[in-house]
C-alpha cells in the first residue's frame, strides 16, 4: 500500500529488532515446548509454543472466543465463525456486530482484563494506527505469504481483506448506473445511501472520497465528493439511513455507496441488486487484524488468527467477494478458489489507496463541512 | 421504616434520647439512594468536568476551544431549537389536553384513559420510538405507501423524516404526555369557588382566565415547558435511532466523538462538548425550580 513508504522503512527497522527478539524468546520457548503450562499470552508465532498441535490444544481447553463488531452477512464473516466453531469446537461470543472500530477498541479499554474483553479485532486503518499499544505481535503460519507492504513487520497488525468502493443497486428500481452523475438524475429521488456517517465510519468516508475522485476531486480534495453529496441531497435523492442489510432488504435504501464485497452480499436478498465500480474511480482499502494484549482466551485468540489466514479462512473470505491479503500468493500456489476468484468484479485501471495524511486531511474536512452539506 | 418506628419505642421507653444517635440510622435507609446518586450522577459528571480540561499536553481550556467551530455552534443552536420548538408544541397541546381531562369526572373513564396513555407514552422513547416512526411512516412505511398509492406524497419535497424535520415529529410524540402529566396536578389545583368568587364579583370568563386562573396558572405552565425544553434538549437515543447522517444536535455530536473510527474520536473534547449541555441544562432546571416554588405557593 502506498501509505507505507517512509513509515514502512521504519518498520522494516524496527522488523529486525523485532525478529532477533522472536529469535530469542523462540529458543528460550524450546524448554517449555508441547509443556501445558506454556502462556500463550507471550507467544509471537505458534512455535513459540510448541507448533500448532500444541496451539489447538491450548486453544480447544480455553474453550471460547470473544470478537466484537463482526457481522455475520461481512464478508462471509458468518460462515467464517462456524466454519471455526465446526473445525475445533470452541464456541465464540460475538458482540456488537454493528459496531464501529472505534467501539472494538473502547471495549478493549473498557473491559481491560476481564473474561468479556474481545480476544481479536478487525479494525479499519486509522483506527489500528491510532491505538498500537494495544496489540501484541503475533506472526501467523503463513506470514511469508502476506505482502511486506500489508503488515506491520513484527506482526503487531497484519492487514486481512480488502476490497474496492462501489455503488450497488437494485436494477429492478433504478436503471442501471454507468457512471457517479447518473446518480443525480429523478429516477433516483429518495434512493442514495451511504453505509454509515462519513464523519465516523471508514466505508462511509470512502465513499464521498470515490464520489470525489469521480467527479474532478482528487484523493487529496474530498470537497467535490462533499459538492456532490449536497447536490444529490438537494434534488432529494440522498437518504439519512444508514445502509444495512435491512434497509436494503425492506428496499428503504436501493441506492448504495459500499465496498463491493458488501454490497454484492445483498444480492442474496436482493436477487436483482447488482454492483457497480466506476473505472475512473477505484478506491480500495483493507482492514486489519490485531490480537489484544491482554486477550482472555489467548490461545483461542492466536488459533482464530491462524485459521483466518490458512487457505480455508482466505478462501472464506473470498467467497464473501473480499479480496483476501493472500490471495496473489494462493494463485500462484494453486490453492486459491478459482470458482469463487472468478466472481470477483474485473477492476480495469489503477486501484487507489489512501495514505495517512490524505485520510487525515479528509476526515478533518468532512467534520467542519459534511453536516452542513447535508442539511 | 421499621428501623425508626423502633427506635421511636425505645425512646420513649425511657432511655436518655440524643439527637445525634437518631441521625444514623435515619441516614442508612437514604444510603441506598445516595449511592446511587453518587455512581450514576455524581462521578459520570466529575469524569465529564475533570475530562473538558484534560487534553493531551495535560491542564488546560484548549478542548474548549472546540466550542468556536462553526459546525459546533450550529449543532448545539439546532439543539436549541429543536428543544424549543417541541416544548412549546407538546407544552401548548399537552396543556389543552390536560384541561379537557380536568374539566371532564375526576373519576370518569376519559381521565383515567389519558392519564395511564400518558404515563406509558411519556416513557416511550428511544430506538422504540423510532423504529415505530420508521415502519410506519419512513420511506417503506406501510401508512406512508398508503397514503402514497391514494395520492398523498409525504415525501414529495424530500424525506424529511431522517432530519430535524423528523425529530420535531418524533420528539413532540413524547412532549405531549408527558406535559399533561406535570401540569395536570396544576390545574386540579384550580379550586372552582374560585371561578364562583369572580362571578360573584361581577367577572366574566376572560377576566376570570385573566386575572385569577392565568396568573396562577402561569408559573406552572412555564415551569412545564422548561422541563419539557430540557426534556428534548438533552435527549439523544432517539435522534441516534432515526437520524443517520450528519451530527445536527449536541448529543449526536457528541456520540459521533466517542466512536468516530475516521480519526475524529477524542475524548476530552467530547467531555467539553457534554459539559456545555449539562451547564445548559443545569440552568434550566435552576428555572424551573424558581417557577416550581411560585407555583407551589398557590396551589397545594
Amino acid at each position: 500500500m502506498e501509505y507505507g513508504r517512509r513509515s514502512w522503512r521504519g518498520f522494516k527497522a524496527l522488523g529486525i529488532a523485532g525478529a532477533a527478539l522472536v529469535l530469542l524468546t523462540a529458543c528460550g520457548a524450546q524448554n517449555n515446548s508441547g509443556g501445558s503450562n506454556f502462556n500463550w499470552a507471550t507467544a509471537a508465532s505458534a512455535n513459540d509454543g510448541g507448533g500448532t498441535a500444541a496451539l489447538v490444544s491450548a486453544a480447544k481447553k480455553e474453550g471460547k472466543l470473544n470478537i466484537i463488531a463482526v457481522p455475520p452477512d461481512w464478508a462471509n464473516y458468518g460462515a467464517i465463525i462456524s466454519g471455526f466453531t465446526a473445525k475445533y469446537g470452541i464456541a465464540i461470543s460475538s458482540a456488537n456486530p454493528n459496531g464501529s472500530s472505534q467501539d472494538e477498541v473502547n471495549a478493549v479499554q473498557q473491559l481491560g482484563k476481564t473474561s468479556r474483553a474481545p480476544d481479536v479485532l478487525d479494525i479499519g486503518k486509522a483506527v489500528t494506527l491510532a491505538n498500537t499499544s494495544l496489540y501484541t505481535p503475533y506472526k501467523v503460519q503463513t506470514w511469508n505469504d502476506i505482502p511486506d507492504s500489508q503488515k506491520e513487520a513484527t506482526g503487531l497488525y497484519v492487514q486481512d481483506y480488502g476490497g474496492y468502493m462501489s455503488i450497488g443497486y437494485d436494477s429492478n428500481k433504478v436503471p442501471t448506473i454507468t457512471s457517479v452523475q447518473d446518480l443525480l438524475g429523478s429516477a433516483f429521488s429518495g434512493k442514495v445511501a451511504l453505509n454509515g456517517d462519513p464523519t465516523k465510519a471508514n466505508a462511509a468516508l470512502n465513499g464521498v472520497m470515490m464520489a470525489s475522485i469521480a467527479t474532478g476531486g482528487s484523493p487529496d480534495d474530498i470537497s467535490k465528493g462533499v459538492d456532490f453529496f449536497h447536490q444529490l441531497k438537494v434534488k432529494g435523492n440522498f437518504v439519512k439511513v444508514q445502509a444495512t442489510t435491512a434497509t436494503v432488504k425492506q428496499g428503504q435504501t436501493p441506492v448504495v455507496f459500499d465496498w463491493d464485497y458488501l454490497s454484492a452480499a445483498h444480492g442474496t436478498d436482493v436477487p436483482s441488486w447488482k454492483v457497480f465500480t466506476p473505472n475512473n474511480a477505484i478506491l480500495g482499502d483493507y482492514y486489519n487484524q490485531a490480537i489484544n494484549k491482554n486477550a482472555p482466551h489467548p490461545a483461542a485468540a492466536r488459533l482464530w488468527e491462524e485459521y483466518l489466514y490458512s487457505d480455508e479462512g482466505q478462501n472464506l473470505w473470498l467467497k464473501g467477494l473480499a479480496r483476501p491479503v493472500r490471495m496473489a500468493a494462493m494463485k500462484k500456489a494453486g490453492t486459491l478458489d478459482s470458482a469463487a476468484a472468478a466472481k470477483l468484479a474485473p477492476v480495469t485501471g489503477t486501484p487507489i489507496f489512501l495514505t495517512d495524511s490524505q485520510a487525515t486531511k479528509a476526515k478533518d474536512y468532512l467534520a467542519s463541512h459534511w453536516t452542513q452539506a447535508i442539511g | 421504616m421499621t428501623a425508626v418506628l423502633e427506635k421511636s419505642f425505645v425512646d420513649t421507653a425511657g432511655r436518655p434520647t440524643g439527637g445525634g444517635r437518631r441521625l444514623p440510622s435515619q441516614w442508612l435507609a437514604v444510603i441506598p439512594f445516595f449511592a446511587y446518586l453518587g455512581i450514576f450522577l455524581l462521578l459520570p459528571t466529575l469524569i465529564v468536568v475533570g475530562g473538558a480540561f484534560f487534553d493531551r499536553n495535560g491542564l488546560g481550556f484548549s478542548n474548549l476551544l472546540i466550542m468556536n467551530k462553526p459546525f459546533v455552534i450550529s449543532a448545539y443552536l439546532n439543539s436549541v431549537i429543536l428543544a424549543a420548538i417541541t416544548a412549546i408544541a407538546g407544552a401548548v397541546l399537552g396543556a389543552v389536553l390536560a384541561y379537557a381531562v380536568v374539566s371532564g369526572n375526576p373519576n370518569g373513564v376519559f381521565r383515567r384513559l389519558v392519564t395511564s396513555a400518558c404515563g406509558v407514552l411519556a416513557q416511550f422513547g428511544g430506538v422504540t420510538l423510532a423504529f415505530a416512526f420508521i415502519a410506519t411512516i419512513g420511506s417503506a412505511g406501510f401508512v406512508y405507501l398508503w397514503l402514497k398509492q391514494h395520492g398523498l406524497d409525504v415525501y414529495a419535497h424530500g424525506l424529511w423524516l431522517y432530519d430535524l424535520r423528523g425529530l420535531e415529529l418524533v420528539y413532540t410524540y413524547f412532549q405531549i404526555p408527558l406535559m399533561v402529566l406535570v401540569f395536570l396536578p396544576a390545574l386540579d389545583g384550580i379550586r372552582p369557588q374560585w371561578r364562583e368568587a369572580t362571578e360573584s364579583l361581577g367577572g366574566n370568563t376572560w377576566q376570570y382566565w385573566r386575572y385569577v386562573a392565568g396568573p396562577l396558572l402561569a408559573p406552572a405552565f412555564f415551569g412545564a415547558t422548561l422541563l419539557l425544553f430540557a426534556n428534548a434538549f438533552s435527549a439523544y437515543a432517539t435522534a441516534a435511532a432515526l437520524v443517520n447522517q450528519g451530527s445536527v444536535i449536541a448529543s449526536l455530536l457528541i456520540a459521533n466523538t466517542m466512536t468516530s473510527e475516521v480519526g475524529l474520536h477524542d475524548p476530552g473534547i467530547a467531555s467539553a462538548l457534554a459539559l456545555v449541555m449539562v451547564v445548559m441544562v443545569a440552568t434550566v432546571m435552576v428555572l424551573y425550580t424558581v417557577l416550581q416554588r411560585r407555583t407551589a405557593r398557590w396551589l397545594r
